[in-house]
């Protein structure tokens, strides 16, 4: 077994959406890593906030906002084991974030030694 | 001064019915390894609720602001431990505490109404394990389910708060190694399991009904939480037994006779001598639902028994109406099922009502080879009565004296004292 990393992006702005479609959502999360969770796959995972700083220029530079906005931005990543890359790829379909045009790139971890 | 004593009443007895459900659905979010940290969510809880009311009044529904109070809790205390060892997060359904993602919706599954049933009973039979004591099971319902405060648990069992202290002690210890988690019994363990439950809870009943010795209040209340606990397993279809509906017509008919069984100075009126009228007919009534409810079903269990014999004293309009044939069977059924010889000496008792003095002290002598009977004051006092009514008075005497030393009640000292000078003045 490997470790990804599956990096979101984008797509979780739920502005505009009813408490009732938010309530849906999570419930989706919930059955997905929940499912993750059950068949001994999920290792943890956490939502980024939006608010951010950036540094560039070698550190000296530090600008008050993540480094990539909107459908570019980091919002947030679950780390999972599989056999393979498309093992991880696969798991990645089921992501509840798809709902609200997220992207996922999914990444192996390089593991110790 | 009013309003402040009616909300300390409402709170009594909504803390009292509230905090044992939380900390239940509380151990099995943070483990039975954290039954502190979960007694500790709930006083904070409760604290904040007496500050808060105290202040605005008691919201429309207390019990939903205690339990969105607690669960605010159980979520810091969970992001808190996020990383720490204190808390197992390996179980698949705990792991989604640790993700923001699914910490929400997981902590809200944990608090639905069917779901704290469950867990309150699963609680109940996890205290009730064979491995721990009868009077460690019940130490530890008292504390944690029904809310006693350990001076409160040590005024009912009548011991120090040291002893109290160290019972708890040794009970967490145990569901600390053995990892047991609030869980109602499958069904093919949950007759046997059931046993014990019920026996904790009749074992708590009695403590309430029998200690003459304790204070009223304290006596009361033990008395409400068995009807409380047992009426719980009641309205969960996984734990409504015919033997539970049995115990519940039980108890239900001992505490509809309670307030005529002691004098207003505490001393204890005999069956014959009760004031009828006092019985209370609404728990009568209650209890005779419950009883055949129980009927359904295979089971046949002692509380079977004893509910039937005590509905028999109910329904008599006086002592004398009492059908004790009936009773007599159901005490021979009773012997059947379980060789007691507290069951051994009440049907003696009935024995002499139906066939006289002379063939109840038989059968009571050849109880007496019982080293326990021998030790039991009643079982003495049994004796006395049937020598009084034999007129052999020294017997009778002598008889009373020794159930004198063998008890500690003192409304039951009270009540020897006065028959001993009742024979000495004939």
């Amino acid at each position: 077994m490997n470790e990804y990393l599956m990096i979101i992006r984008g797509g979780e702005d739920l502005s505009g959406k009813s408490p009732e479609e938010m309530q849906e959502h999570m419930n989706h999360w919930q059955q997905w890593m929940g499912g993750l969770a059950n068949d001994g796959k999920l290792i943890g995972g956490q939502p980024l906030q939006r608010e951010g700083k950036s540094l560039t220029e070698r550190g000296t530079k530090v600008t008050d906002r993540p480094l990539a906005e909107g459908k570019e931005m980091v919002g947030g990543y679950i780390m999972v084991r599989a056999n393979d890359l498309n093992e991880a790829t696969d798991l990645a379909k089921g992501c509840p974030g798809f709902e609200h045009d997220c992207t996922i790139e999914v990444r192996e971890i390089a593991p110790m030694g | 001064m009013e309003s402040t004593n009616s909300i300390d009443h409402t709170l009594n007895h909504l803390f009292r019915q509230e905090s044992g459900k939380m900390v239940s659905v509380l151990i099995k979010i943070f483990g039975s390894e954290n039954i502190e940290m979960a007694e500790d969510v709930v006083q904070d809880a409760l604290l904040r609720a007496l500050e808060v009311w105290k202040f605005r009044g008691v919201p429309d529904n207390p019990r939903a602001w205690l339990y969105r109070t607690a669960k605010n809790k159980a979520i810091d205390i969970i992001r808190k431990n996020k990383h720490s060892r204190t808390i197992d997060f390996s179980d698949p359904e705990r792991q989604l505490l640790t993700s923001e993602y699914t910490l929400t919706p997981t902590m809200n599954g944990y608090w639905e109404e069917a779901q704290i049933q469950d867990d309150f009973l699963g609680m109940m039979y996890a205290c009730c394990d064979p491995e721990i004591s009868p009077e460690n099971q019940v130490t530890f319902i008292l504390k944690s389910l029904c809310g006693f405060s350990t001076k409160e648990v040590a005024k009912s069992f009548l011991t120090s708060e040291t002893t109290i202290s160290k019972r708890l002690y040794r009970t967490k210890e145990y569901f600390r190694n053995h990892k047991i988690a609030p869980q109602i019994p499958s069904s093919e363990h949950i007759a046997s399991r059931t046993q014990s439950v019920l026996s904790a809870i009749y074992l708590m009943f009695n403590e309430g009904y029998n200690s003459t010795h304790s204070e009223d209040l304290i006596r009361n209340d033990l008395i409400f939480q068995s009807l409380h606990l047992c009426k719980a397993m009641l309205d969960n279809e996984k734990t409504q037994l015919p033997e539970v509906y049995a115990l519940m017509a039980l108890m239900c008919f001992h505490t509809s006779r309670v307030d005529s069984r002691l004098t207003e100075e505490g001393k204890l009126i005999r069956l014959e001598d009760q004031d009828r009228s006092l019985w209370n007919k609404e728990l009568i009534a209650a209890g005779t639902n419950y009883l055949f409810k129980a009927g359904s079903g295979n089971t046949f269990s002692t509380y079977h028994c004893e509910a039937s014999i005590a509905h028999q004293h109910c329904i008599a309009a006086t002592y004398e109406d009492t059908n004790w044939k009936i009773i007599l069977y159901f005490y021979n059924m009773l012997l059947s099922i379980e060789d007691d010889p507290v069951v051994a000496l009440n049907r003696c008792l009935v024995i002499s009502i139906l066939h006289g003095p002379e063939q109840a002290l038989k059968e009571l002598k050849s109880l007496g080879k019982d080293p326990i009977l021998d030790k039991y004051y009643l079982y003495h006092s049994s004796l006395a009565a049937m020598y009084e009514q034999l007129e052999e008075k020294d017997l009778a005497i002598d008889h009373f004296k020794k159930a004198l030393e063998l008890t500690q009640s003192k409304q039951e000292q009270l009540f020897l004292n006065e028959r001993i000078d009742y024979l000495r003045d004939q």
